[in-house]
């Protein structure tokens, strides 16, 4: 049993709780992942860890409300306990100078990029972060971004806080503007995830990507989570999750995160979240 | 031989056939398929055994378990006697009796199957720890504290082993297992209509009561290497964290929608219990036309379990011959009373997707046998010309599994054999890392739960040995 000791609302439907878990915030390192079940009747889900706190032996999952799990993960309070949780799972984010790396986080994808570019900030990167979301409400970890990176732009489809448009928009701009860049990593929706790799890709600059596809285990022994990356078939949970962008066949991704659209529709018809996750959409 | 001809001669009952859930009303639930043996089956059973005087059932007993010895004590209505006879050998005998490959181990070499049918060996083991289960009373004895600290990793049938013997001779021991259950294969894998998960967790039970800690959703090699054990006080360490990793066929299509392992499937169901979807909210998606491939214990499993979720066809799709098929008789037997389709001979070569990227189809081509293989098996050659598209909407590998590597990737000075499976010696379990043993499928491959098991024991008194050299 682990215990919930913080919550916090982030943004419409995203939320941030903090669970204890001395063990895993021991050994969690920026880019891997927990798997939870809530309770005895629950489903494996894996969230990537948004930060840890190796004093308090806290772990961060940040989460947005899409599905039945994470609905029922929202309305659980400090004092709650979740049943199961297993971590740190897959290969942590490989740390480096690389010299100027664009981060580029997108709606919850933030949270997961958050770890990275302090790590990567840590390592004397030249950091430029790039974030976005639909609109400001729905927009998450500015400040944290902010003081972790050199130069902050925002984002959003709206253009209620930042840039009207999307993160693309910024990161061509910068590629535009004859800039170095070393590195770019992106995580947030596949979309987001493929657009900043195509866009990468002509002016070959190094772009890392987080997949998270559906999983069961998170130990290999399923092969739920194969995502196709250049000519091979690899297992997202220990062989990634990050991956080279280039290399990521996005229409498998895309795909395959649809396995259980209909079944995931079913398990919400008997969720009574409130109606804050807006999944009876 | 005189003498034994002699016996047979005699009016002998015949094998009592197992009594089983009929096959039409089988296939809409879950529950156990064989029923087990009456106390009066279970007499008339035993009163087959001709009680050799050089038993060579024994010797196809990979745990040596003294079978005239305990069918004997059948006969006698001994039946607490009758299971701390197979107990002094076999920890896991309720989950023994039900899923061992009794026709090539044990009632292969039965005399009485020369003339007519061996003992029913494993039916008779499965009634006497059914009847322990019910009414028996054990209490295992324990050495006194030793002092000594173990950890076993991974909770198959291997590492419980290995746990409780190591736990009956005074050690304390600490079971780590990654996923939040512990049992291994027996509760992800075997499906509850073959092995009750009720069962095998009973036998954890019994494991815990001897003193055995069960740290569950532990993953070792991402929490706790091999060597962080070893540095916070743990004596030893045996690695039991078997063959888990899904081979797929590496043909076009294979990551379509539609497309499982046998593992993630099995798993959905089994442990996640998707069958109970919505209540349970793990989903599974069957269609209506299911083809596995592959012809073992793991494939018909995989085609059976669709079949209770509602699938209208069910085909394995294999590429040899019935004789070259790897899984128990009762299961091949099973799974063709409920309908299973065997397209033998026969191998996809790719898989079709409709324009949603969902699995509408299979190419198959057909093979003819020519010379033995290596294996010793007639090689399946390919006939030019003979493909033809199966018309299915899912689609399950089950073609084999290979050792995870989690912990060997974590464990620099462990050495793996090309295949990635941990070296260990065959009678100790010992590996190349002082303090360090491994059995079980990790080390052999895919194998069976009785040889996990009987990797674990030895592996146990080579643990006890070690520390008590070491101390001594
Ligand atoms: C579907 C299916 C049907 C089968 N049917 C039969 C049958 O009828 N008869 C028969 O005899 N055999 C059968 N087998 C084979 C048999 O189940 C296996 O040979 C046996 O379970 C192997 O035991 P093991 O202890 O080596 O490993 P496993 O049972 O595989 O257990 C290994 C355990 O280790 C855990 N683990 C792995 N890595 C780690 C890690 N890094 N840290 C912590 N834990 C870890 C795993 O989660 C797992 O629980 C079947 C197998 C399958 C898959
Ligand atoms: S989640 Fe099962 S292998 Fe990755």
């Amino acid at each position: 049993m682990f215990k919930i000791t913080k919550k916090k609302i982030l943004a419409q439907s995203i939320k941030l709780i903090e669970v204890l878990a001395p063990e895993i915030a021991t050994k969690g390192q920026a880019g891997q992942f927990v798997i939870l079940r809530i309770d005895e009747n629950g489903e494996r889900i894996p969230l990537t860890l948004a930060d840890f706190n190796r004093q308090e032996g806290t772990i961060t999952l940040i989460y947005q409300e899409v599905g039945r799990t994470t609905a029922e993960l929202g309305r659980l309070e400090p004092g709650d306990y979740i049943l199961d949780l297993v971590g740190p799972l897959g290969k942590p984010s490989e740390i480096e100078k690389y010299g100027t790396v664009i981060c580029v986080g997108g709606g919850v994808g933030v949270a997961p990029i958050y770890p990275i570019t302090r790590a990567l900030s840590g390592a004397d990167n030249h950091i430029i972060s790039i974030i976005g979301a639909r609109s400001n409400k729905h927009l998450i970890l500015a400040e944290e971004m902010e003081t972790v990176s050199e130069k902050l732009y925002i984002a959003t489809d709206d253009g209620t806080e930042g840039q009207k448009g999307f993160v693309t928009d910024i990161l061509k701009q910068l590629i535009d503007s004859k800039m170095q860049i070393d590195l770019v990593v992106a995580i947030g929706p596949l979309v987001m995830m493929k657009a900043v790799s195509q866009l990468t890709r002509p002016y070959n600059i190094k772009t890392i990507v987080s997949l998270n596809p559906i999983m069961v285990d998170g130990t290999g022994m399923c092969g739920a989570c194969r995502v196709a990356v250049g000519q091979e078939t690899k297992f997202a949970c220990v062989d990634g999750p990050e991956f080279d962008g280039h290399q990521v066949n996005w229409s498998v991704a895309e795909i395959r995160a649809r396995m259980f659209a209909e079944e995931e529709q079913l398990a919400m018809k008997g969720c009574n979240s409130g109606g804050d996750c807006h999944c009876q959409k | 031989m005189s003498e034994v001809n002699e016996k047979v001669k005699k009016v002998r009952p015949n094998r009592q056939p197992m009594p089983i859930q009929d096959a039409h009303d089988r296939i809409r639930n879950f529950n156990e398929v064989a029923i087990g043996y009456s106390e009066e089956q279970a007499l008339l059973e035993a009163s087959r055994c001709l009680d050799c005087k050089k038993p060579l059932c024994i010797d196809g007993c990979p745990v040596d378990v003294d079978i005239p010895g305990f069918i004997k004590l059948i006969t006698q209505k001994e039946y607490q006697q009758a299971i701390n006879k197979i107990k002094e050998k076999n920890n896991l005998p309720a989950i023994c009796g039900r899923v061992c490959p009794q026709e090539s181990q044990c009632e292969k070499l039965c005399i009485l199957g020369k003339k007519a049918l061996p003992v029913a060996i494993g039916r008779l083991e499965r009634f006497v720890a059914d009847w322990d289960l019910a009414n028996g009373h054990n209490q295992a004895e324990k050495a006194a504290a030793s002092g000594k600290k173990i950890a076993v990793v991974g909770s198959g049938p291997s590492g419980l082993t290995a746990a409780a013997d190591l736990a009956k001779l005074g050690h304390e021991v600490t079971v780590m297992e990654a996923l939040h259950i512990p049992g291994g294969v027996m509760v992800y894998g075997i499906p509850e209509f073959r092995l009750p998960k009720s069962i095998v967790q009973h036998e954890i039970k019994n494991i815990q009561n001897l003193g055995v800690k069960i740290a569950c959703n532990q993953v070792v090699g991402k929490i706790n290497t091999v060597d962080e054990l070893l540095e916070r006080g743990y004596d030893a360490v045996f690695i039991g964290t078997g063959a888990g990793l899904p081979y797929f066929m590496d043909i076009p299509g294979e990551n379509l929608n539609g497309v499982y392992s046998a593992n993630e499937f099995l798993t959905r169901v089994n442990l996640m219990k998707a069958y109970q979807f919505p209540q349970y909210l793990t989903p599974v998606r069957i269609g209506k036309r299911v083809a596995v491939i592959g012809a073992g214990n793991v494939a018909m499993d995989s085609a059976r379990t669709p079949l209770r979720l509602g699938t209208e066809e069910s085909y394995i799709v294999y590429r040899r011959s019935e004789n070259e098929m790897p899984a128990r008789l009762e299961e091949i037997e099973h799974a063709r009373e409920e309908g299973v389709q065997f397209k033998l001979l026969t191998s996809p070569i790719e898989i079709i997707g409709d324009e949603n990227g969902w699995v509408k189809g299979m190419i198959c081509q057909q093979y003819e046998l020519g010379e033995p293989d290596e294996s010793g098996r007639r090689r399946p050659i390919p006939i030019k010309g003979s493909e033809y598209e199966l018309q299915v909407d899912t689609i399950i590998m089950a073609i084999g599994q290979g050792p995870n590597p989690l912990v060997p990737q974590t464990t620099p000075d462990l050495q793996i054999n090309s295949h990635g499976n941990i070296v260990a010696e065959e009678n100790t379990g010992l590996t190349s890392k002082p303090g360090v043993f491994a059995g079980g499928d990790i080390v052999t491959g895919a194998a069976t739960v009785i040889q996990a098991m009987g990797a674990g024991k030895k592996a146990a008194n080579a643990i006890h040995k070690y520390l008590t050299e070491k101390s001594g």
